[in-house]
């Protein structure tokens, strides 16, 4: 499998203004130099918490938001340039949002909602609106009872299906999906869930699968990603990453979901204190100030993501040997 | 459709029949009767003025020193007579017709150039915005009225330089509503997927953003509408508006001022004339403003 | 044999609450039953549009008198809510009765500190005078755990983060040790991390101070966490109640099946369909007469849209409102 997008090195940060002369007063570091790639045909879950930079990232890799450093590539080609201009990649990459509500025009209908990316490349009006009621079929809406409808008529879910109807449209290759089910009730979330795995495999996609809820990454992704305050803490594939995860952090996350087991209740909170501000974020690793096994060498060097392993990643002291953390030595290659 | 907003999110199952935004909105308005009321007298209004040589009993021009400042209820002249001996009935259908005018038109230019100006500063954002708003904002530092006086006196009295100087001093209030509307859409969701979508900054206006600003803009305009007529009311009654011996509500006002002593009931008709349709303007405004807010 | 019986913390029967507008009346919830003993905590899991937090806001009193038709009766702590009139409901919010949200600011004034707010809770209900009421509210910080307490007293709302706020919710909610919290789903806009710090809080608070807890919530772990009995609610009714650990092992109404197979997503394979529960909630407008489930469920009879079912017990605690679940049924459904 090759990559299908490769993110490098990309950087994001959001200047705050304030005082007299509207000067920039301080800055959100909301992604500092992050790389990453998604194969072709795998389901890429992102986990963190807030100000961990993973909407950041969905926009930088749509080039929704330019950024401030790095580059991306789409399939082998460096985009902006001219062998992937940006219209190009719309055409490649499409994104669902997470309010489905807001991500919906309330003044047009559905079909004219879903045949507006493929107008505005070209196709022609009927045939586009053709392609709308092909798609709200696909995910399962009837397309008679539902054209003319308005975005104020439909449930949430129905919403959330339009919105994958209208990243469809374009026929993308890759789909990124931000909190897509987040807003949705759990039973509603479980269909969409469903269609979305029925439609990867019909029109063979690539997934970028954003979420917080641990459950729902487990069971979509392939491999996963976990994020924390603008870096990368740790990517592995899923069962690995579940099972034995290498990060503090990751384990903390892990620990943190609430049992679903009443005899066996979580009795402490394995991380304590809130995620910190990405405006100030804490030298050396971001993570030390929460984590357990924190050292002096956390506070010095930054923990560079690091492989462990044929297929793992992890940005820790502890994995890399020779780093100078107590435990560095222990973990096996 | 429920309209009233409920404490817990309701899902809602498509039914039959679907209505657009502005039919929602139509139907609505239909059940306000306040709103109903006044848009009816406001159509009275405009029919009697669009009709006022139909309607108008006697020419409002006709003099007659003898019959000067009747009373209201005089044989022969319903609302009385003015100063010069002018059917005031007469005088105020036809009058209907110069102040509406003065009251509407200028609120329209200045909602078609409001709305562009503001459209774009508030789309284009950065230093485009910056020149415009703070263009609007060396205009908003006049109170209207001085504004309005001030222009007028460079202008010359008259018709049409009244008309441009009062669009003058709209287009600053309505520009700024129009750029706050704008950038509170422009940071919706589906104005960024349709950038995803690849279009380009005038499509995205012409589709997604236009469509959800015209309103909110368009009721703010109505509400100016009352205002305006008061402002060009007052410039007339300053001599700056229309001429005599135009039968002007404000020009009225003004000279039969000195009526007040003799004949306060006729005096005082102009003035009630425009009252009236000030507060129809403001109410029906109001109604459209209720009609229009419905919780999604 | 002579001793009274001791009436329980609350005690609600048949409640039912329609909200009238120019269209329609909006069934919010349909004939919901329940009783809680002091320090009992009760789980009410349901999704939107199913009445829950509605009926913690009745309890409260806190919805529009005008456009509000409420029925059945409420009792707390020996009284009648329903028939409390303005100044009983200044008393009893607050000091029998407090209340926590899912977002924090809605219960905070912006524009004074935490402390000045806490403080003006216990200084109306207990009469305690300001210095007394500042060094309650440092306590009550304290006791909730937020770092730097004292700095945090002149603090406003916005200054703090999303897991201290909550905290200080909490706090206010607690100053006047009320009998009974009501939690209506506090952690759902919080992180993970910080969400089972705040669950953890509150079953501390709980046993420490004896309270009643009646916490809504959309998230089956949440209501495992915390819980000790559990009831599920659709449509506006109880359709399931039962002891956590009976329901959670045993869940006997489809809907309940659904809705865990929805949460324990580990369980399912990888690659596997989840179980989804087809077609989405009932308009509350328009409900369809006897079970609300009915449209949605896979071993719907003829029986079902007539009647709403009654309770039927399963087991020593644990109550269904299912006809498959009623004697006799058993075979015939599957």
């Amino acid at each position: 499998m090759s990559a299908l997008l490769e993110v490098l090195q990309l950087r994001k940060h959001f200047p705050i203004r304030g005082g007299l002369l509207n000067r920039q007063t301080a800055t959100v570091r909301a992604v500092d130099d992050i790389s990453f790639t998604v194969e072709a045909g795998e389901t890429l879950g992102v986990v963190g918490e807030s100000g961990c930079g993973k909407s950041t990232t969905a926009r930088l890799a749509m080039h929704l938001i330019t950024p401030d450093e790095g580059t991306i590539v789409f399939d082998g080609r460096t985009v902006g340039s001219s062998q992937m201009p940006l219209r190009d990649l719309r055409r490649q990459m499409q994104m669902v949002f997470q309010d489905s509500f807001a991500s919906l025009n309330p003044r047009l209908t559905i079909e004219e909602s879903i045949a507006f990316g493929p107008q505005v490349h070209g196709t022609p009006k009927a045939e586009a609106r053709e392609r709308a009621r092909d798609l709200l079929a696909k995910v399962g809406l009837n397309p008679a009872q539902f054209i003319r409808r308005y975005p104020h008529e439909l449930s949430g879910g129905q919403r959330q299906r339009v919105n994958i109807a209208r990243a469809l449209a374009l026929r993308p290759r890759l789909v990124i999906l931000d909190e897509s089910v987040s807003a949705l009730d759990k039973s509603v979330q479980a269909q969409v869930l469903n269609l979305l795995a029925d439609l990867k495999e019909e029109f063979g996609l690539t997934y970028l699968f954003i979420s917080h809820d641990l459950h729902v990454v487990q069971y979509m992704s392939d491999r996963v990603m976990v994020m924390y305050l603008g870096r990368i803490a740790e990517v592995g594939p899923v069962r690995a990453l579940y099972e034995n995860p290498l990060h503090p952090y990751t384990r903390g996350l892990l620990s943190a979901m609430p049992s679903l087991d009443p005899d066996k209740r979580t009795s402490a909170a394995p991380l304590i204190g809130d995620p910190p501000n990405p405006i100030n974020p804490p030298s050396g690793c971001r993570f030390r100030t929460r984590c357990p096994h924190a050292e002096a060498v956390c506070a010095e060097k930054e923990p560079v993501l690091a492989a462990v392993g044929t297929e793992r990643l992890a940005a820790c002291h502890m994995v890399v040997a020779g780093s100078g953390h107590s435990k560095a030595a222990e973990v096996a290659a | 459709m429920s309209a009233i907003p409920t404490p817990l999110a309701v899902e809602a199952v498509p039914i039959a029949a679907s209505r657009g935004y502005w039919a929602t909105v139509f139907a609505r308005v239909r059940r306000d009767k306040l709103t109903v009321i006044c848009a009816l007298i406001l159509l009275a209004l405009v029919i009697l003025a669009i009709f006022a040589p139909w309607f108008s009993p006697q020419d409002p021009l006709a003099t007659s020193m003898l019959k000067r400042l009747a009373p209201v209820g005089s044989p022969g002249n319903l609302l009385g007579t003015d100063e010069l001996g002018r059917d005031l009935l007469s005088r105020l259908i036809w009058g209907g017709r110069l102040s509406l005018f003065i009251g509407i038109l200028p609120v329209v230019n200045a909602f078609l150039i409001g709305t562009l100006l503001g459209v774009t500063a508030g789309f284009a954002g950065g230093k485009v915005n910056t020149a415009i708003m703070r263009t609007m904002d060396v205009f908003f530092a006049f109170p209207s009225v001085l504004l309005a006086i001030a222009i007028s006196g460079v202008l010359g009295a008259g018709l049409f330089n009244s008309i441009v100087s009062l669009t003058i001093v709209f287009v600053p209030p309505i520009t700024r509503v129009a750029e706050s509307v704008t950038t509170q859409v422009r940071n919706l969701d589906y104005v960024e997927a349709a950038r995803a979508s690849g279009a380009d900054a005038l499509t995205i206006v012409r589709v997604h953003v236009l469509g959800n600003v015209l309103g909110p803009v368009f009721i703010y305009a109505t509400s100016l509408m009352s205002v305006c007529m008061i402002l060009a009311s007052g410039l007339s009654f300053l001599g700056l508006g229309t001429k005599p011996p135009s039968p002007e509500w404000g020009l009225m006002l003004n000279t039969l001022r000195t009526a007040i002593y003799t004949n306060p009931l006729v005096a005082a008709l102009p003035g009630a004339m425009i009252f009236i349709t000030s507060i129809c303007f403001n109410l029906m405004s109001d109604g459209l403003r209720q009609a229009m807010d419905i919780k999604q | 044999m002579n001793t009274p019986i001791k009436e329980s913390l609350v005690e609600v029967r048949d409640l039912t609450v329609r909200f009238e507008n120019n269209d329609a009346a909006i069934h919010a919830v349909n004939g919901v039953s329940f009783s809680l003993e002091r320090g009992e905590v009760l789980g009410i899991l349901g999704e939107s549009g199913s009445g829950k937090s509605v009926t913690l806001k009745t309890l409260m009193r806190l919805l529009p008198a005008r456009k509000t038709k409420l029925g059945g009766s409420m009792r707390v702590a020996g009284q009648d809510v329903m028939a409390m009139d303005a100044r009983a409901l200044t008393a009893y919010r607050g000091k029998v009765v407090s209340m926590i949200f899912q977002e924090p600011m809605l219960a905070f004034d912006p524009v004074f500190t935490i402390g000045q707010q806490i403080g003006e809770a216990v200084i109306k209900h207990e009469g305690l005078s300001k210095a007394e009421a500042r060094k309650r509210a440092l306590q009550m910080l304290e006791r909730v755990q937020i770092p730097s307490a004292a700095r945090r007293l002149d603090a406003y709302p916005h200054e703090l983060s999303g897991g201290m706020r909550q905290r200080a919710m909490i706090a206010l909610a607690l100053a006047c040790k009320p009998a009974l919290l009501l939690a209506d789903e506090p952690t759902t806009a919080l992180d993970a991390t910080v969400q089972i710090q705040i669950l953890l809080l509150l079953r501390e608070l709980q046993k420490e101070l004896g309270m009643a807890v009646i916490f809504v919530t959309h998230d089956v772990g949440v209501a495992v966490e915390v819980s000790d009995r559990i009831a599920v609610m659709y449509a506006g009714r109880f359709i399931e109640t039962g002891d956590i650990g009976a329901l959670i092992r045993n869940p006997r109404h489809p809907y309940t099946q659904g809705l865990l197979a929805a949460n324990v997503l580990p369980g399912t394979a990888r690659g596997g369909r989840i179980e989804a529960i087809p077609g989405s909630p009932p308009n509350l407008a328009s409900l369809p007469p006897g079970c609300a489930f009915a449209p949605r469920c896979r071993h719907v009879q003829e029986r079902c849209r007539v009647t709403f079912p009654v309770a039927t017990p399963v087991g020593a605690a644990h109550t269904v409102h299912c006809i498959l679940s009623e004697a006799g049924a058993l075979s015939a459904a599957l």
